[in-house]
């Protein structure tokens, strides 16, 4: 496990304002002894609603901040290691909430070659990335233009492919799509589905939208600090109580589905698309047409 | 209102002096500030006149293009016209009236002053006009790097300079949606005397800035975060290549200044 395990933290335990302990309130972690380990390739959604520390959790992971008592691992190095803090950085790419802070330059090419320049490659090598990760974002037809001719979905995808350029084994993405209309969003989702494809690369994607957190491979969902739960999309979203309790709610399909189940429906529960939803209760009323009379009143009462 | 402010007023084109290595550009500029102050006569001048008139040709640059740069600096030239017209009294008198005397020699200085004045003004916007503000910054760093070896900070220069133009744009917007915001809450921003208009500008400063140093902040993290560390064993993409037209271009204006020289001393 060691090996393949990309990112990796210890009892990890953070606090903001270190040294400047409140009097009067108690001062709580805002990470509160977490300890995961992120494999390679993998694709994973951290969950969790304002100030659950899950983008805290973000910026631990290519030392923007340090761990207060516990470790952060980066492919096996240690992020409180300042004499390989470049390492860290190359390995880890990160993505944040608002595309328009994050462009250097005034040509969207320019600002893509950024990190290969920082990083001192060789000229030729620059060119050939920074068109790569353009085209692999669908902003090639752009490179000459400036940022500020572009929508939050373009700006966004081009801040994307600032990272790519860099060619980390890791994205992590910091609620990316939050300042974005439904557009932007689709586009940047569907740009995340393409790097891995193309990439195969590590995508750690910190949200508070169901519908993109059912993407991932692996689901955290994070409240007060800690992880509460830890699995397949499906397999956490059948928590729905205790994660209604945190003050978040699952995909619709899958409440759907469960507040059937509950009327005594016995639909599978291996569903997250509202596709799939459509298809488990048609499914269910072919198969049991006699009795739906009475079953049918169940399934009204619900959508009521 | 305002979406019209253009900053670096960049005028699109293909033309040779659009191609030329913006470094080269510059020194030109400089070669030509030089020649134009150095032209003690009128012959010295119309070279320097013609320099300008064939740049504006080769460049394509439209009459209307050129007016919109000149325009600030009409009452410049009517003030010292004027004031070399009615003070300068020595040669010979055309007419006195009062106790203003206009002589030949006032008349012909004006019109070299006035000359003057405009082909500086002209020349030196070509430059801008030919140029993207990233070639400009990219030019002004390379033509600075010796200095660096006094210490003088010209990547941060010229990384601050790139910076601000990103985010002009970002900025004025932010400004319309702030003036927006402060209107829906009552602000009159329009009228009132000139105080209380800048009294009135107050709430929208304000959270310019808060807004503007939240930028910075993020950006720094950004910029942090893609493996910037200053100008230290930082490559480029795009390396600026004098080619043998830059090198022409180069003797054409040296020789200009020498031209004007000569016409100084034997004329």
């Amino acid at each position: 496990m060691q090996e393949s395990a990309i990112l990796k933290t210890e009892d990890l335990k953070f606090r903001y304002n270190r040294g400047e302990e409140p009097a009067d309130a108690p001062w709580k972690f805002v990470l509160d002894g977490i300890s995961i380990e992120i494999e390679r390739g993998s694709f994973v959604a951290v969950l969790g609603h304002n100030g659950s520390g899950k983008s805290t959790l973000a910026k631990h992971f290519n030392a923007i901040l340090l761990p207060e008592s516990g470790k952060v691992y980066v492919e096996d190095i240690d992020t409180a290691d300042e004499s390989r803090l470049f390492d860290i950085r190359r390995a880890v790419g990160m993505v944040f909430q608002n595309p328009d802070n994050q462009l250097v330059a005034t040509v969207i090419e320019e600002d893509v070659a950024f990190a290969p320049e920082n990083m001192g490659i060789e000229s030729k090598e620059i060119r050939q990335r920074v068109d790569d990760a353009l085209k692999s974002v669908g902003m090639y037809e752009y490179r000459e233009q400036s940022p500020a001719q572009l929508s939050g979905g373009q700006k966004q995808r081009v801040a994307i492919a600032g990272i790519i350029a860099m060619r980390p084994d890791c994205i992590v993405m910091d609620e990316p799509t939050s300042m974005l209309d439904p557009r932007g969003r689709r586009e940047v989702l569907g740009t995340i589905e393409t790097l891995r494809g193309r990439y195969g690369i590590t995508v750690v994607l910190i949200t508070h939208y169901m519908n993109e957190a059912a993407m991932a491979d692996r689901l955290l969902v994070m409240n007060e600090g800690k992880i509460i739960l830890d699995g397949k999309p499906l397999e956490v979203f059948q928590n729905i109580d205790l994660i209604k309790s945190i003050g978040l709610d699952v995909p619709q399909s899958v409440e759907l589905i469960h507040k059937l189940n509950r009327e005594g429906l016995n639909l599978r529960t291996d569903i997250l698309s509202a596709d799939d939803c459509a298809d488990a209760i048609a499914e269910y009323f072919l198969k049991n047409r006699p009795a739906s009379g009475c079953k049918g009143a169940a399934y009204m009462r619900v959508l009521k | 209102m305002l979406k019209d402010i253009t900053i670096g007023q960049y005028y699109p084109g293909k033309s040779i002096l659009h191609r030329l290595d913006p470094r080269m550009k510059m020194i030109m500029t400089f070669v030509f500030i030089v020649a134009l102050f150095a032209a003690s006569n009128k012959i010295g001048l119309a070279v320097g006149a013609f320099i300008v008139i064939i740049a504006y040709a080769c460049a394509k640059i439209p009459l209307k293009f050129l007016m919109k740069s000149l325009k600030p600096i009409i009452p410049l030239v009517l003030i010292t016209s004027v004031l070399n017209l009615f003070f300068l009294t020595e040669g010979n008198a055309l007419f006195r009236f009062w106790i203003i005397t206009v002589t030949t020699e006032g008349i012909s200085f004006a019109v070299v002053m006035s000359v003057r004045i405009i082909c500086l003004i002209a020349g030196t916007s070509l430059l801008t006009y030919t140029t993207t503000p990233i070639a400009l910054t990219d030019a002004i760093e390379q033509l600075l790097a010796p200095l660096k070896k006094i210490k003088l900070p010209v990547h941060e220069l010229a990384m601050m300079m790139t910076i601000a133009m990103r985010f002009i744009p970002t900025l004025i917007d932010e400004t319309d949606k702030i003036m927006n915001a402060q209107k829906a809450r009552g602000a009159d921003l329009e009228t009132g005397g000139p105080v209380k208009r800048v009294k009135a500008l107050v709430p929208i400063l304000i959270p310019l800035f808060v807004s503007a140093f939240r930028r910075a902040d993020e950006l720094a993290i950004a910029m942090e975060c893609r493996c910037y560390q200053g100008g230290e064993g930082r490559t480029r993409m795009n390396h600026l290549k004098m080619k043998l037209i830059d090198l022409w271009a180069g003797l054409f204006i040296l020789a200009c200044l020498a031209g004007v020289v000569c016409i100084n001393i034997f004329l």
